[in-house]
This record gives C-alpha cells, sequence and structure tokens, in this order.
C-alpha cells in the first residue's frame, strides 16, 4: 500500500473490530489521568493515543478514536483532530518496523540520500511504502533531532546514528534475521563527543 | 561588585573543564542519581530553596543567563513577569521540544544528566510559586523521555521532589508530557495548547503566557538548558557565571556543530568562542580543508547563514551574530562546504518548514508552499534574476505577518541565501538557459 506518510494522511479508517483497553492500559490511564488537574482530563489526548497506537499494531482506526473519546468524555471530532495533526500517530496500518529516515540539511549534508537508497533497496520498498511481508514501512521525515551524529534513521522507538551504507545493510539485515541491533551510534560513538 | 566583564568582541580562551556546567554531557559516566549526586547535583538544594523568592530571581537576573531556547531573553526577566501571592495554581513548563534542524543539546542533558534538569525545575518552579511543572518532550526522544522518567522517579523517592521538597516545605510536582511530532510545538503558546490536549497552534499573544497561560493560569515557559543551568549558577554565584563569555552574552552553552566537519559533535563551551575555533578545534576542521568552506548556518536551521568571510571571525554568541546580520539561536551549527549546493541546503529546510507549518495564518500556510516550490526551481536554475526578487520580496510578505515566528523563520534562511550567493544562483540560471 502506498500514498503519503501514513502520520500525515487525515483518511482514518475502521479495523472492523472492537477495540477496548487491555487490563494494563486500563490501569495506565488512571495514572496518566491523574497527572492533570481535574477537569482538564482532556490533556491525556495524547498519552491516550500512544497507548491506543501500541494496543493496536502501530496504527489508530477509527475504533481507537471512539474509545478514547469515551474514556476522556470528548466529542468523537477533538480526538481526531488531534490524531491527524501530529504526525507520530498512524492513521492506517504500517510494517512491524516504521523505519523513519531524516531527509533535513544537516543529514542530508551527510549523505542520506545513500542511506535511503540503501534502505529502500534492502527493504524493498518505495518511499511511503510497506513490504510484502509487512516486515517493513519505510517513509522519509524531517529533523528528528541527532544532528551532531548524522545520517540517521528511527526504527519504531530506536535512533540509530552515524550510519553509512554498510552499517545501514547490516541493520536491516539482522531484523530480516531476528537478531538484535546496537542502538544509536553505529560507528562506535559514545554519544556525539569528538571521536 | 569588582567585577569587570569582558566586551563583545574580546578574544576568549577555551573553557576549563572544572568550569563545565554538563560534567557527564556525553554520557561516559553513570546518568542517574549515583552519578548526579558525585556531580554535585541536588547539593545545597535545601539551602537555596530556603531563600525568598524574589532574591533568587535577582540572582539569576544579575547572572544575565539569556534563554537558551532561541530568542535569547533574559531567564530572570522572564521570570520576574510572574504574578505574585495570585493564589492561583502557577505552572512552570520546560520546553523540550527540541526539533529546530540542526539542534540536538537538550537531548544531551536529558538523557546523560537528567538530574541536572531536575533540580534546575525544582528551583524555578520554586521561584516562581510553581508548585507544579510539566516537562513537554519531543515524541521522537523516546530513550530521553525514558531516561528522563527514571530521573524523576529517583528524586521523588529520595524526596528531593514530591511533597516538602528537600525538607524545604515547599510541595512540588514534575510530569512529563510527550509531544508527538509537530514541531510547532516548540514555539510556546502552541505547547501550551498541545498540553491542553489540543491541535498545537500557537495562540495570539497577548494575553502573554506569564498572565494566562496553561489552563489559563500565570505560566512560565523556558528551554531546557536555560533550567539545567540555574542550580549550578545558584550553587557558584552568579559572578561566576558572568566572569565566563562577555557582558550581556555571559556563561557555557552547548554548540551542536553538524554538516560538513571532520567531526560532527555537541560541546559545551564558553560563550562567545569565535566560530572558527569551534569548527577546527572540535571538530577537526571542515571536510575538505578551511577553504573549502561555503556557509555556515549558526544558530539552527531558522538563522541566516553566513558566508566563509565572516566565519572567519564572528564570535558565537548571541550580539555578535546579531551584528553580523544572524543569529545564535539555539546554537545548532550547520557547516556547509563546497562539494554540496547551498541552495538545495536551503530548499530542504523551505521542505521542513511547509511539512510543519500548523496551517493557522495564510501567509505561512501558503507561503512555506509557495517558497517551497519556488525553491525547487531555484536549484535546477529555473528561476530568472527577476523571480528571485519576487522570492524575496514573497519572503518579506511573510516575515511578521503571522501569529508567530514559524513564518519568520521560514522566510529568513532564504533572504539569507539570496543575500550571500544572489550572483551563483544567477548563474545558475544562465548556465541551464544556455543548456536549453
Amino acid at each position: 500500500m502506498s500514498g503519503n506518510h501514513p502520520g500525515l494522511s487525515n483518511n482514518f479508517s475502521r479495523s472492523g473490530e472492537k477495540f477496548s483497553w487491555s487490563k494494563d492500559n486500563l490501569r495506565s490511564i488512571k495514572n496518566i489521568i491523574s497527572k492533570y488537574p481535574k477537569g482538564r482530563e482532556q490533556s491525556a489526548v495524547m498519552p491516550l493515543l500512544y497507548l491506543a497506537q501500541e494496543q493496536n499494531n502501530n496504527w489508530i482506526s477509527i475504533e481507537c478514536i471512539e474509545t478514547i473519546a469515551e474514556t476522556l468524555n470528548m466529542p468523537k471530532i477533538r480526538v481526531t483532530e488531534v490524531a491527524s495533526f501530529y504526525s507520530m500517530y498512524n492513521t492506517r496500518p504500517v510494517g512491524e518496523n516504521l523505519v523513519q529516515i531524516c531527509r533535513t540539511s544537516p543529514c542530508w549534508l551527510r549523505g542520506s540520500n545513500k542511506i535511503t537508497k540503501t534502505i529502500c533497496k534492502e527493504t524493498k520498498c518505495e518511499i511511503n511504502d510497506t513490504s510484502d511481508d509487512n516486515k517493513f514501512t519505510v517513509v522519509e521525515v524531517e529533523c528528528l533531532g541527532a544532528c551532531s551524529n548524522g545520517p540517521m534513521i528511527q526504527i519504531n522507538n530506536d535512533f540509530f546514528e552515524d550510519l553509512d551504507e554498510e552499517s545501514t545493510k547490516k541493520i536491516i539485515d539482522n531484523i530480516k534475521e531476528g537478531k538484535p541491533n546496537v542502538i544509536g551510534s553505529q560507528k562506535g560513538r559514545r554519544s556525539s563527543e569528538n571521536a | 561588585m569588582s567585577l569587570v566583564l569582558k566586551k563583545v568582541g574580546e578574544v576568549q580562551k577555551m573553557l576549563n573543564e572544572k568550569d563545565k556546567v554538563f560534567k557527564n554531557l556525553h554520557g561516559f559516566q553513570e546518568p542517574f542519581l549515583e552519578g548526579a549526586l558525585k556531580r554535585g547535583s541536588w547539593s545545597n538544594t535545601k539551602e537555596i530553596l530556603s531563600k525568598d523568592q524574589n532574591d533568587i530571581i535577582e540572582l539569576v537576573k544579575s547572572s544575565q543567563l539569556r534563554g537558551r531556547g532561541g530568542a535569547g531573553f533574559s531567564t530572570g526577566l522572564k521570570w520576574s513577569f510572574m504574578p505574585k501571592n495570585t493564589g492561583k495554581q502557577h505552572y512552570l513548563v520546560v520546553n523540550a521540544d527540541e526539533s529546530e534542524p540542526g539542534t540536538c543539546k537538550d537531548r544531551e542533558i536529558i538523557r546523560n544528566d537528567p538530574h541536572t534538569l531536575v533540580e534546575g525545575c525544582l528551583i524555578a518552579s520554586y521561584a516562581i510559586q510553581a508548585t507544579k511543572c510539566y516537562i513537554y518532550i519531543r515524541g521522537e526522544y523516546h530513550y530521553e523521555y525514558v531516561q528522563l522518567e527514571k530521573a524523576i522517579e529517583e528524586a521523588y523517592e529520595r524526596g528531593f521532589i514530591g511533597k516538602n521538597a528537600c525538607g524545604s516545605g515547599f510541595d512540588f510536582d514534575l510530569y512529563v508530557h510527550r509531544g508527538a511530532g509537530a514541531y510547532i510545538c516548540g514555539e510556546e503558546t502552541a505547547l501550551l495548547e498541545s498540553l491542553e490536549g489540543k491541535k498545537g497552534q500557537p495562540r495570539l499573544k497577548p494575553p502573554f503566557p506569564a498572565g494566562v497561560g496553561l489552563y489559563g493560569m500565570p505560566t512560565t515557559i523556558n528551554n531546557v538548558e536555560s533550567i539545567a543551568v540555574v542550580p549550578t549558577i545558584l550553587k557558584r554565584g552568579p559572578d561566576w557565571f558572568k566572569s565566563i563569555g562577555a557582558e550581556n552574552n555571559t556563561g557555557t552553552k552547548i554548540f551542536c556543530i553538524s554538516g560538513n566537519v571532520n567531526k560532527p559533535c555537541t560541546i559545551e563551551e564558553e560563550m562567545g568562542i569565535p566560530l572558527k575555533e569551534l569548527v577546527e578545534k572540535h571538530c577537526d576542521g571542515v571536510e575538505g580543508g578551511w577553504d573549502n568552506l561555503k556557509a555556515i548556518v549558526p544558530g539552527g536551521s531558522s538563522t541566516p547563514m553566513l558566508p566563509k568571510n565572516i566565519c572567519e571571525s564572528v564570535l558565537m554568541n548571541f550580539d555578535d551574530l546579531k551584528a553580523n546580520g544572524s543569529g545564535l539561536g539555539t546554537a545548532g551549527v550547520i557547516v556547509v562546504n563546497k562539494n554540496n549546493d547551498i541552495a538545495e541546503v536551503i530548499e530542504r529546510f523551505a521542505h521542513f518548514y511547509k511539512h510543519e507549518s500548523c496551517g493557522q495564518c495564510t501567509p505561512c500556510r501558503e507561503g512555506t508552499g509557495w517558497m517551497h516550490r519556488m525553491m525547487q526551481r531555484l536549484v535546477r536554475g529555473e528561476i530568472s534574476p527577476e523571480q528571485i526578487e519576487l522570492l524575496e520580496n514573497v519572503t518579506k510578505q511573510v516575515e511578521g505577518h503571522t501569529i508567530c515566528a514559524l513564518g519568520d523563520a521560514a522566510a529568513w534562511p532564504i533572504q539569507g541565501l539570496i543575500k550571500n550567493f544572489k550572483s551563483e544562483l544567477i548563474s545558475k540560471y544562465n548556465k541551464k538557459l544556455k543548456a536549453s
């Protein structure tokens, strides 16, 4: 399936199954709402969207939105608005590994184009595509805030930094083979020290 | 006070190791409480909290600390705008939505030295009579969020924050709120909207957040670095802070250098270090040597670029960069060498702003898209000298005509490009014309 970035589309769809919170998430929700003042439960909409996305295989369906609206006693349209405004809420299903490639100038100056090419080749995906085996969705994104470690990518929650074509291929290969990856710098830097 | 401050422009020495505020910026030591206590966090905190709130604000004011988030406004002065003894809930909100291209400093503070921030939140909140503080961290920083939550948990467990924080009698709660991939939420009022569970669209000012902020209550919003240096300033004294840097440009500063340098890095240095020294000494120089330098963007994507001749001598502080037609911004230094097309660097920034415009104000919503399309054509050498002038003119129509500064931020890099490299852009067009 292609189109635009799954986080930027405003076309929400139904999964066809009712979405109800897991027991663990029900407990987390109580805790989250307690962070905000009484009567300001709407503040919890972003954390709840994260929870729903995590529980729902990394995307937000209309059913998720309905459940959140009910939990927070908010109009559905307000939840929809927030889910569509922020790019980290995926409005359609994505692959097991959401690969986000930083394309902004600092990473581009250090060769992010080559990283994009390598990733597309190794995952057999075009930008905004999901691979046939549903292992990967590949997108290009704006600055991810690790500029001294560019070029870099984010796969689900993890940053992979100081990349070149070889280390990028290795990361994708490891995912395919179910092997663990080292997160952070791929050149052995601790963080962003001069080394 | 007999302290004589250096004038902006005086040559400065390299920062001493002992004067660094962030002793674990690169994460070689234990990031959490055990390491933080050794580094001096949470020492004398109770004593600081026994001071009068106005005295703390005065001390921060006299240190001449200027906000590290981009605008460079006096932190102490900002705090003094908070109303006193209103009986209302006051809030401190810390802006950790670091998303300005070229900037990755707060990330290092949060993941490697989070207790500097947690302690800073407590002290700053006390000073502005806020018993609650939210840290708004960008969604992509998941690892940093986990680190920060752990540090906060430790601080609660040890009684440093929470009820009767540090035994001072001051009750204080600290929460983390994750953003979800919107650059605009780094704008302070958009951030408040987002915290309230809405789309992150900036509010019209006035009213200013100090009067009507989060949930309509008095609120101060500060950058992570500004808050995280406060404990050290109060412990070592404003005079110590002022002895580093120059007048009105005091203290240490974290610089992030990216792009075409041999060793990109993030480093804490003296405010006002010469740009050339920063690049040559800390990053092992420009890729292909200093003579291969094309231009440098000194303070994150929004600040206009500086051509090589200015880079030779400019100092990395608020006033000297301003005098040279740019700004310190977030101190995200992006180096561009001659192997890259400078127009494409700016085209990518234009794409960024188009993508991140919140869509609220017409000049920005329409302008960023139009400017980006023109920049794409400019990269291909398809716009004529007249059209370059038109583009420059349109950037000035966007600038200053929007609720927040995103419109300005989108306009400045293009203006900087045209100002410094106009003849090159024109010859690009002529070359293309000849070829066709």
